[in-house]
């Protein structure tokens, strides 16, 4: 029996649909069976992250439907045989699949795969409610940013009303640079105030412009830092213990003067 | 040592971290504590059941509110009294809602 895992955050434009890409092609690498859910009926972009928009035939509301079956509407991974995309539709809303369809579907899911990454809207209507309906756990994402932060908290409570405890934190989107001048909030601020446990800290990286202009998801790009964070949160989705990425500035000519002088 | 200066220059206080975890604090004792209307409501009228059986008030200038200051929340009731009869007082211990 496979896992339903749901990537969430409240707040819009944090990086849900490039995590949820990045988490289940970073499992695919490492061997697992995955499939992608799109939930954002309207709003679908996961099939563009991943490259795979010109394959989709049926999409999430023909599967709960009835239109066709889940077979048929799975679409394969470019790169990896052991990844399969469930598109959202584009041309419904929201309230074309409800919280029980999704649950049946999960089950469904989990049955054939080991791991099902949801990637869940924006808001807190019902597009979220169906995407955790099905879920065993839950990853909120959020930026160093006092809206992403405030989101993320309403979430969390909303997960918790639904019976989704203990849901794991990703920061995205850090700048070392903004936090070491004081001008970011760092990982220990925000922990300090979510008060939940971490999965993993992203920084901010060009890559992910450049891979989503590609359909290629950064965690296959071993140059991209960004990559590199989603590798590691992916181990620890299978359970690994993982060290936090070093984000520590690059020294610059006045601290390497420092070091020269001894004054450190 | 940089640290240093920029703390003599007092850029230590105000930098813009701080004020948004500050703010995000207070924000979040807000969204936390946010009661929907409707349960302010029913919260209002059993105690105006508890309260009236010990004394007569006066309902039109209840006023039911959740208050905060910096980091507490509190639920502030003020009730205008405008009777207390001798049999309330004799009658009191023993009733029950």
């Amino acid at each position: 029996m496979g896992e339903v895992i749901v990537v969430t955050s409240g707040k819009g434009g944090v990086g849900k649909t490039t995590t949820s890409a990045n988490l289940g092609t970073g499992l695919a690498a490492s061997g697992h069976k995955v499939v992608l859910v799109d939930t954002d009926i309207g709003l679908r972009n996961l099939d563009v992250v991943l490259g795979l928009e010109n394959r989709i035939v049926y999409d999430i509301v023909d599967v709960t439907s009835g239109n066709c079956r889940l077979r048929q509407a799975l679409i394969k991974d470019k790169r990896y045989e052991n990844m399969f995309l469930l598109p959202a539709a584009q041309t419904k809303d929201k309230t074309a699949v409800n919280p029980e369809q999704m649950k049946q579907l999960a089950q469904e899911l989990k049955a054939e795969f080991e791991y099902a990454v949801i990637d869940c809207p924006a808001g807190i209507e019902q597009g979220f409610r169906n995407a955790i309906a099905g879920a065993d756990r839950a990853v909120v994402v959020t930026t160093p940013e006092v809206s992403a932060v405030r989101d993320a908290d309403r979430i969390i409570g909303l997960l918790e009303a639904a019976e989704l405890y203990s849901p794991k934190l990703i920061i995205n989107r850090i700048r070392p640079r903004m936090v070491k001048r004081g001008d970011m909030m760092d990982i220990n601020d925000i922990l300090d105030i979510l008060a939940i446990d971490l999965l993993g800290v992203v920084p901010e990286d060009e890559s992910i412009v450049v891979s989503t202009n590609r359909g290629e998801p950064a965690v296959l790009d071993h140059n991209s830092q960004a990559g590199e964070a989603y590798r590691r949160i992916t181990k620890r989705i299978r359970g690994e213990e993982v060290p936090l990425m070093d984000l520590d500035v690059p020294q610059g000519l006045f601290d390497k003067l420092k070091r020269l002088v001894g004054r450190r | 040592m940089l640290d240093f200066i920029s703390r003599i220059l007092g850029r230590e206080n105000t930098s813009s971290k701080n004020v948004a975890k500050e703010r995000l604090r207070l924000v979040l004792v807000h969204d936390r504590a946010s009661i929907s209307p409707h349960m302010l409501n029913s919260l209002r009228e059993d105690i105006i059941k508890v309260i009236s059986h010990y004394m007569e008030i006066d309902e039109s200038t209840m006023e039911v509110n959740l208050s905060q200051d910096d980091r507490d929340v509190a639920l502030v009731v003020n009730i205008p009294v405008t009777k207390l009869r001798r049999d309330y007082a004799d009658k009191g211990q023993g009733i029950q809602g």
